[in-house]
């Protein structure tokens, strides 16, 4: 029995570091794995999600519908950043860098002059319960839920819609793409915004656990980078198993030395991937495909 | 003749305009220079800081200054940034040349700056609680240390809980050296460590340590985080249902995380503090009226902001008693008899020449479960008696050293 009640408290770990790189990772991963933009706004979108939803819940919004508002909110948002500042930069990956470098200083000095230092919680929904000795939050539960629906979401958008299949066929031969009549700039917004708008729902769903600051943001970026990078530049075959190794990773050793060998350990895992592989789980596995 | 004259003229004219300074009284304006962290992972807890000590300036000016002298502050940003620190420190001294230099969050960064502050010998205050043990002459210490909280604290929780302590700290220099405090008072009192676990600053994600705590079995646990992200920790563990009770020194008093989130997260949360806007006391009521009409939209009177404000009138008294000078010599010289003292709104503090830290009235603050304030317990006149018991003596010679207690200073 102590041997089950051990094994489900290391499951529910492993699902609550997985839940974290998935969901703070999968809007990089989108905008950077299938538009070559390295995003450092990227914690500047799910800051965005994470106060518009908490600024709705005050206003007795009910939560679900403020978490798609938040996510909504970040989409817009990335959408009027692509159209106004990354649109010129595409032929300029590095310089892109730098610009959304500068709209995350921005926005992070803008938010603490307009909103203040702080903003107040919403309060984690749900109760907890119990198994053997330790009691566990149903509301992480529900964020493991999401990630995994999530990425069920993501690969139905991509695979069997319309939209997706212009999209991936904007992303790898885009002058061909626009020869055949596809919208390619739009198709381009649309890709960024929906990358912000996982940025914006990954913000949502954890501010009702975390500290909203202007600077929360920058406590998703470690993660979502590492797991983008060990991922590679796909979503379904990086990202998602990424995520399982790192959070099994990080799970592992938090456990068993606490929270510095939990990063250490994740951080060792980056640098032993990338030496043996290069691309990324993704680019090794689309290698051996090919 | 006509030349005769002139050059008698000018030099009277030379000869006035020597005596000149010297008749009418100094009016040049005092410089303070700021530096607190106005941006990133430590601004909510400092800019109340500022804010006191634009406070504290503006009452002076308008009293007429210091020895007659205005003060004049230069403030700047260093954006949670040690770098920063090292960077605007060297700025003030040299090119600002201030009298003195208040700054300072986070250990990392005083540590930063300290050695900037000794190679232009100038004089900086530290008004932030913090691990203890700072043995230098250019430093004054107006924050609450080890002994002020840990002695008070622990043995009141574990007189209260029991004694099997767990402590999450931040891992720096400030929660690694208060964590070794914990475990010495622990183990002085009888009492045992359940864990310990160190959280790098920036983490946000508390599952597993959650867990970890629960596995352990502790007591209470003893809460030592640091900046935004790690405050996190609170709600996650209130919502994780871990329901046990929690001491700080540093949480509530510097982070209002009370204020912040959803009750009951912080229920049982006792932290010893000199100083919250919750204070009853009609100094203290007078003071955050005061602070309120000059900063209608402060979220929360902290510790370190009434510090700061606190720290400006003890300054102003140092100046005044050693007769207008703001020399580093003359300055500490008051310091002596351990007589410089300030009726601040916490109650009296005064400066004790020996490690030149500052003696508090320490409140013991509760957290109730709808997140409301009661005080159980209040220590009046509580001395920074370790760095002095461990042989630091600033009026005899100047180590520039930090002591912890498994590193003392040199047996002379």
């Amino acid at each position: 029995m102590e041997f089950l009640y051990s094994l489900f408290s290391f499951l529910y770990q492993f699902g609550d570091a997985f839940a974290f790189l998935v969901l703070s990772a999968c809007g990089l991963a989108v905008i950077f794995g299938m538009m070559g933009v390295i995003n450092l706004a990227h914690g500047e979108f799910i800051l965005c999600g994470a106060y518009v939803s908490t600024s709705a819940t005050h206003m007795g919004v009910p939560l679900p519908i403020a978490i798609a508002l938040g996510s909504l909110a970040a989409g817009v948002a990335g959408m009027i950043v692509e159209v106004a500042i990354i649109r010129p930069l595409y032929k300029r990956p590095l310089d892109t860098i730098v610009a959304t470098w500068g709209i995350s200083m921005i926005v992070t000095q803008g938010t603490l002059i307009v909103l203040g230092t702080t903003m107040a919680g919403s309060g984690t929904p749900f109760s907890s319960f119990t198994v053997g000795d330790y009691s566990y939050s149903v509301y992480r539960v529900v964020l493991m839920a999401m990630a995994v629906l999530t990425l069920v979401a993501l690969w139905l958008m991509f695979t069997k819609t319309r939209f997706g299949i212009l999209a991936r066929a904007t992303i790898q031969v885009p002058h061909v793409a626009e020869a055949l009549g596809v919208n390619t700039n739009l198709i381009y917004s649309l890709t960024f915004g929906l990358g912000a708008a996982l940025a914006g729902l990954a913000g949502g769903l954890y501010a009702p656990t975390m500290t909203l600051v202007p600077t929360m943001g920058a406590s998703f970026m470690v993660e979502a980078f590492v797991t983008v990078v060990v991922g590679g530049a796909d979503i379904f075959l990086g990202t998602a198993p990424a995520a399982v190794v790192l959070g099994f990773i990080k799970a592992g050793l938090t456990s068993w030395q606490g929270q510095l060998a939990g990063q250490i350990g994740m951080l060792l895992a980056v640098i032993i991937v990338i030496r043996i592989l290069p691309r990324g789980i993704s680019g090794k596995i689309l290698k051996e495909r090919a | 003749m006509t030349r005769k004259l002139i050059s008698t003229a000018s030099v009277l004219a030379t000869l006035l305009s020597f005596a000149g300074p010297i008749l009418a009284q100094d009016t040049t304006p005092i410089k303070i220079g700021v530096l607190e962290d106005q941006s990133g992972d430590f601004a909510l807890a400092t800019i109340g800081k500022v804010h006191g000590i634009q406070l504290a300036t503006k009452e002076i000016n308008d009293a007429g200054g210091i020895a007659g002298r205005p003060i004049e502050l230069v403030v700047y940003d260093t954006q949670s940034d040690n770098t920063r620190y090292q960077e605007f420190m060297r700025r003030v001294l040299q090119r600002d040349k201030v009298d003195v230099v208040f700054a300072g969050f986070s250990s990392a960064s005083r540590e930063a700056y300290r050695p900037i502050v000794n190679q232009f010998n100038g004089l900086a205050f530290y008004n932030n609680q913090y691990e203890g043990g700072v043995c230098d002459a250019n430093m004054i210490v107006t924050g609450a240390v080890p002994e002020q909280q840990f002695s008070t604290l622990l043995p009141y929780m574990m007189e209260k809980y029991g004694k099997n302590v767990y402590t999450i700290a931040a891992d720096y220099n400030f929660g690694q050296i208060s964590a070794e405090w914990v475990r010495n008072i622990v183990k002085e009192n009888g009492g045992t460590m359940a864990g310990e676990e160190f959280i790098p600053l920036g983490v946000s994600q508390f599952s597993q340590t959650i867990q970890n705590i629960q596995k352990a079995k502790p007591d209470f646990v003893v809460t030592l985080l640091v900046g935004t992200a790690q405050s996190s920790y609170y709600e996650q563990a209130g919502a994780a249902n871990v329901d046990l009770p929690m001491a700080s020194s540093v949480n509530v008093g510097q982070g209002y995380e009370h204020k912040r989130f959803t009750p009951p997260s912080l229920k049982d949360m006792y932290a010893t503090v000199n100083y919250i806007e919750e204070v009853d006391t009609p100094q203290s009521k007078d003071f955050v009226k005061r602070f309120h009409a000059m900063f209608p939209d402060e979220p929360y009177i902290n510790q370190e902001a009434e510090n700061s404000y606190a720290a400006v009138y003890l300054y102003k008294e140092m100046v005044e008693k050693a007769k207008g000078s703001t020399k580093i010599d003359d300055v500490r010289a008051t310091l002596a008899d351990g007589q410089l003292c300030y009726d601040a709104p916490e109650g009296k503090m005064c400066i004790d020449p020996k490690s030149q830290h500052t003696s508090h009235t320490i409140y013991l603050a509760h957290v109730n479960a709808d997140h409301s304030i009661d005080f159980p317990k209040k220590w009046d006149d509580i001395k920074p008696y370790w760095l002095g018991d461990v042989g630091c003596d600033l009026t005899k010679n100047d180590p520039s050293a930090q002591y912890t207690p498994s590193s003392l200073p040199p047996k002379l």
